[in-house]
């Protein structure tokens, strides 16, 4: 019961609760028991809030007895994980970092307004690379995530504790936050979907700021339509979101189900020259080509499409990301929440001494690294020639994208250039972790919307994903495509990627 | 180093060893923007081009004390404790 | 140790003194300039904070819609070209009053740049203040001292942060380099100062208080022989907060650079401060990399777009400006050029105005203002602004004498019974039973007590000789305690010598 109950989409979760066949109670407890279960191994989360996921469930219940749950969202009711990026009011949230261990905010984040509005239980918060700055979650200060499909090897970062959550079955749904591709390159090493909104598409208050320009949060999940349905319920203008657009929010949903009919005639989908072939393993780029091969017949018209500048946006990342880093992180400093660390008695006992050795002992290597890189790139005499160049290229990956859309409706590329590898694989050699987001980060640097869905099972057993990019502000154009992409590769498997995933933890749980 | 303190972190020598290394992996990638970086090319700081929505100057509650020193490492009387401060910080 | 001075008059006659100001002006908006905390000053601590004013993770800045307006209003008043676009940078360096070590500060896309500033000299001589920007900015939170001695930053054990301040909008206002000063620096920044303070005031933008931190300034001063040479290397005294520490803080530095230059040493760029107990400068922070503030564009806030229409809208809205103000009030009260001078150097203006406006004659406001409380204002130290008592009052007390009520001896009584907090002039002179005695028969008969009681003094009196009146008045108020009206006295005597 509980096996057949978690395994369900979200939207099939909700018609279960609108049918009166479930409660929002019970399917809270049946992914707590999965979560029981199943942590011990994969350590998606870093807190599981189980009275308060109850306690929401509850009251959502009591209120769908009162009949007083018309007009909620389609997925209200619905449990849901959270990236302990995003601020929750009263639930401890770290970042996965040493610096902020234990700390309660006082407040929500405006998604987390918006998911208790809807009634949706938050289950607990889940795993990253500390502050987000990682593609392998082995970056967390309190141990990695594992991959539910190998569990020697990483779910991809920084968000890998929401896309294992969800591959597990430990959550149907979860938030990410994706800076450079932190959304999207977990979902292709877990085979979930996971989307980036346009930037601005989705209010940052309460989103930790990594790269304040970079970061956008968005949708985990296991089915194209559940992350449409998700989109539309935190997306939106929010007036405490300067970069907020004053916008409604797009029809993603009817994208997806229309995208569901297999249709895509007058579709004109571009293949991005510059993201694929060389660098990208073999069974990535054959199950990328089936796929190109089946939206093809689908109707799809596709065209081959040239965006130059994108060998330069990894550079360009590396300015700005750091720079951004280096100043968004600089409030961890050991006087108004987190950890303090005094310095050693030989040194005075200053307050500067005392940042300085909170910050050392708080942050990882990973996010020290970046701080250096950023407060070098922002220095007197470089910034010029880096943060002004980088924004530059900024510009010039957008007016590329602008080009490519006026041959194609919606690009698509692989998401990453490997499957899932081991831990510690790419531990010491920080370039060959960044040549992880080399599909993903141009739609950062020019606020694009992006998503991944699973292509298939490269040779190695492992899932591989697709990424879909469409215009600024045009989310639901890239629903529709991989809406069917994902039907017609269902159809072609005989059931979603994730009949394949072996899944010992759930044994024994309907006994 | 100069970078540790503008960045007020106390990295030890072997950290600053390491982070040289690591530092020029990723140089190549980064000196190449300026390849593209014309004269003629604006710079682009948001990526989605917005102006700024002006809020109007209506107070709403704030915090309250026990709120706002609530996750300070050392607070007394409401207020949150700083070691030494020396003057030419 | 002392430092080395030079006489100021020598040392403007060997140097060319060139000064700079950067003044902050903190608005008198009701919320925060990038939250909706509501701002007060003397609250409890850390009470008026939202998370992005605390710099809690995840929160971010909304740019305040009043602050942009009360800046383009400086702009305009400041003769300032007002940007289409500007843009918010962050400033990145570390302070324990600083909730997120960075401040949000307009850096090279400031919304006001290149204005200018007319200020009136003593002795009515104009002089142009150019201005190189007014940007917008927020301010830090206070830290307390504690376990050094007097609350001071050296020897202190610790510290204590109260962010209330932090995020309160400030306005920056930055001179150019002030050239052409000669011996008047001192005057010319004064002035400066003043008028800024009092265009802030006529804004309605700030409480321009300086003894409350509502306005402080920083100092720069340099000195080169000649005009025509380059601008030497410049001295910046920080955050000096009252007009005559400004005043005296380029007097000092324009003797110390001096008496450095004339041995041959060098000046060196440092930042400075004020000493008030001393009178002096002393020496602070020499700049070094620790003031690589690594500015880049704020990515939480977008461009700022200032339209026409805007600042059409705004100023349409523009009150009277000081200076015109003065001329208008000084034709309505037909002062002396002098005479308002005065007013103006005593900052009694707005007093004055207002008492007029309670019912006072212009006259009879400045007698008041500028005499018998502005005595009372210095032996105290305070403005007379910070007496205890209001234009109302002085218009009160002014009445009672028209109305012949009080004689100038007992205005004076009642008045300091007001400063001494016995309440309004009307529950003063009811305490202490303050009356003129013009009640005939009361002061009749004392008259012709006195008058029994000299009859020399008659005699010479009858035979035409006026001058030992005084003994016959002074006698009457004896016996009235002062409360005689003098006129009504010698009209007495006069009608009894006749009768």
């Amino acid at each position: 019961m509980t096996d057949e109950l978690v395994k369900l989409s979200a939207a099939q979760m909700a018609a279960k609760i609108k049918s009166g066949e479930v409660s929002s109670r019970e399917l809270v407890e049946a992914h707590l028991k999965v979560i029981e279960a199943a942590e011990p191994s994969i350590q998606a989360f870093l807190q599981v809030s189980a009275d308060e996921a109850r306690a929401q469930a509850d009251a959502f219940d009591e209120k769908t007895a009162k009949g007083q749950t018309e007009g909620l969202p389609e997925l209200a009711g619905v449990p849901i994980a959270i990236k302990d990026m995003i601020v929750t009011k009263g639930i401890v949230t770290t970042a996965a970092s040493k610096i902020l261990e234990g700390w309660v905010p006082p407040y929500d984040a405006t998604v987390i307004e918006k998911l208790k509005a809807a009634g949706m239980p938050l289950l607990g918060k889940t795993n990253l690379d500390e502050f987000a700055q990682g593609s392998s979650t082995e970056h967390s200060a309190f141990g990695p995530t594992h991959n539910p499909w190998d569990t020697d090897r990483v779910p991809g970062g920084s968000g890998g504790g929401s896309a294992s959550a969800v591959a597990a079955f430990e959550a149907p749904l979860a938030l990410g936050t994706d800076t450079g591709g932190s959304i999207r390159q977990p979902g292709a090493l877990t085979g979930t979907v996971g989307v980036k909104p346009t930037y601005g598409g989705v209010s940052r208050f309460g989103a930790i700021a990594m790269a304040s320009s970079l970061d956008q949060i968005g949708p985990v999940s296991r089915t194209v339509l559940d992350s449409a349905l998700l989109q539309e319920i935190i997306g939106g203008h929010d007036r405490r979101d300067s970069t907020s657009i004053p916008a409604p929010v797009r029809p993603m949903a009817a994208a997806a189900r229309e995208g569901m009919k297999r249709d895509l005639k007058g579709m004109r989908i571009g293949l991005v020259k510059e993201l694929g072939g060389e660098g990208f393993q073999p069974g990535v780029q054959a199950r990328f080509n089936e796929s190109v091969k089946l939206l093809e017949e689908m109707g799809a018209e596709i065209v081959e499409v040239s965006c130059p500048h994108f060998p330069y946006s990894l550079g360009a990342y590396y300015i700005i990301m750091p720079s951004e880093v280096s100043s968004n992180l600089a409030r961890y400093d050991g006087m108004r929440y987190g950890l303090r660390v005094m310095p050693p008695a030989d040194v005075p006992q200053t307050a500067a001494n005392m940042m300085a050795y909170t910050r050392e002992a708080g942050f990882g290597d990973e996010v020290k690294r970046r701080i250096i890189l950023g407060t070098y790139a922002l220095s007197a005499g470089y910034y010029d020639a880096w943060y002004g160049s980088a924004q530059k290229v900024r510009t010039l990956i957008i007016q590329d994208f602008n080009k490519a859309f006026e041959q194609a409706d919606v690009l698509i590329s692989p998401t990453s250039p490997s499957t899932a590898f081991k831990f510690g694989e790419k531990m010491d050699d920080p370039l060959a972790m960044y040549m992880n987001d080399i599909a993903t980060i141009p739609a950062n640097l020019a606020g694009t919307p992006a998503m991944s869905i699973p292509s298939g099972l490269s040779d190695d057993g492992l899932p591989a994903g697709i990424q879909f990019i469409a215009p600024q502000q045009r989310d639901e154009v890239m629903y529709k495509p991989a809406a069917a992409l994902e039907a017609a590769l269902n159809e072609q498997w005989g059931g979603p990627i994730w009949q394949s995933l072996k899944t010992p933890w759930l044994d024994g749980l309907n006994k | 180093m100069h970078l540790g303190d503008l960045a007020r972190i106390a990295l030890t020598d072997e950290e600053i060893a390491r982070l040289q290394g690591e530092l020029n992996v990723i140089a190549d990638a980064i000196n190449k923007v300026q390849e593209v970086a014309g004269d003629d090319v604006p710079p682009t700081a948001n990526p989605v081009p917005l102006e700024a929505y002006l809020r109007p100057d209506v107070a709403e509650a704030p915090l309250t004390q026990e709120e706002a020193v609530s996750g300070a490492p050392v607070s007394e009387s409401g207020m949150f404790v700083a070691p030494r401060i020396l003057g030419e910080e | 140790m002392a430092e080395k001075l030079m006489k100021y008059a020598d040392a403007v006659k060997q140097f060319d003194p060139v000064i700079g100001l950067e003044t902050h002006v903190e608005l008198s908006t009701n919320t925060k300039l990038f939250c909706p905390a509501h701002v007060e000053f003397g609250g409890d601590p850390n009470t008026q904070l939202t998370p992005v004013s605390l710099g809690l993770p995840g929160s971010l800045p909304v740019l305040n819609e009043a602050a942009v307006d009360y800046a383009i209003k400086l702009g305009l008043a400041l003769h300032c070209e007002i940007a289409e676009w500007s843009q918010f940078s962050r400033k990145n360096y570390f302070y324990p009053d600083m909730p997120r070590n960075y401040q949000i500060s307009q850096y090279d896309k400031p919304t006001n740049g290149n204005g200018y500033l007319d200020v009136e000299l003593d002795d009515g001589t104009i002089f142009r203040v150019p201005i190189e920007r007014a940007h917008i900015e927020d301010d830090a939170g206070k830290n307390t001292h504690v376990g050094g001695a007097d609350g001071r930053i050296e020897g202190a054990d610790h510290s204590l942060v109260d962010y209330n301040r932090a995020g309160v909008p400030l306005i920056e206002i930055v001179t150019k380099p002030i050239e052409g000063v000669g011996d008047r620096g001192p005057e010319i920044a004064g002035a400066y100062m003043r008028t800024l303070r009092d265009i802030v005031r006529a804004l309605n933008i700030s409480h321009a208080r300086m003894e409350q931190g509502n306005m402080r300034a920083d100092v720069n001063v340099s000195l080169r022989r000649n005009p025509t040479d380059p601008f030497g290397t410049r001295s910046e005294t920080k955050n000096v907060n009252s007009f005559r520490g400004i005043e005296k803080t380029i007097q000092y530095e324009i003797r110390r650079q001096a008496a450095i230059l004339n041995d041959g040493g060098e000046v060196l760029q440092e930042t400075r401060h004020w000493d008030e107990a001393s009178q002096t400068t002393a020496g602070g922070r020499v700049k070094s990399d620790a003031d690589d503030y690594r500015y880049f564009p704020d990515p939480d806030l977008v461009m700022l777009h200032i339209t026409k229409e805007h600042i059409e809208r705004l100023a349409a809205q523009m009150p009277e400006m000081p200076r015109e103000r003065r001329n208008r009030l000084q034709g309505e009260w037909g002062f002396s050029d002098l005479e308002m001078r005065d007013v103006v150097n005593a900052d009694a203006l707005d007093l004055i105005e207002a008492t007029v406006a309670s019912g006072a004659s212009a006259a009879g406001a400045k007698k008041w203002w500028l005499g018998e409380l502005s005595r009372e204002a210095n032996a105290k130290g305070v403005s007379l602004e910070e007496l205890p008592v209001t234009p109302a009052d002085v218009a009160e007390v002014e009445k009672l004498i028209a109305d012949g009520k009080l004689n100038d001896k007992l205005a004076k009584q009642t008045v300091s019974g007001v400063l001494a907090g016995e309440g309004t002039p009307a529950e003063v002179v009811a305490k202490h039973g303050y009356q003129v005695v013009s009640d005939d028969g009361a002061l009749v008969a004392a008259v012709e007590e006195a008058m029994a009681a000299n009859p020399d003094v008659v005699e010479k009196l009858k035979a035409g000789n006026m001058k030992p009146m005084g003994a016959i008045i002074g006698a009457v108020m004896k016996a009235t305690r002062g409360q005689a009206d003098a006129k009504a006295v010698n009209k007495i005597v006069m009608e009894r010598l006749h009768a």
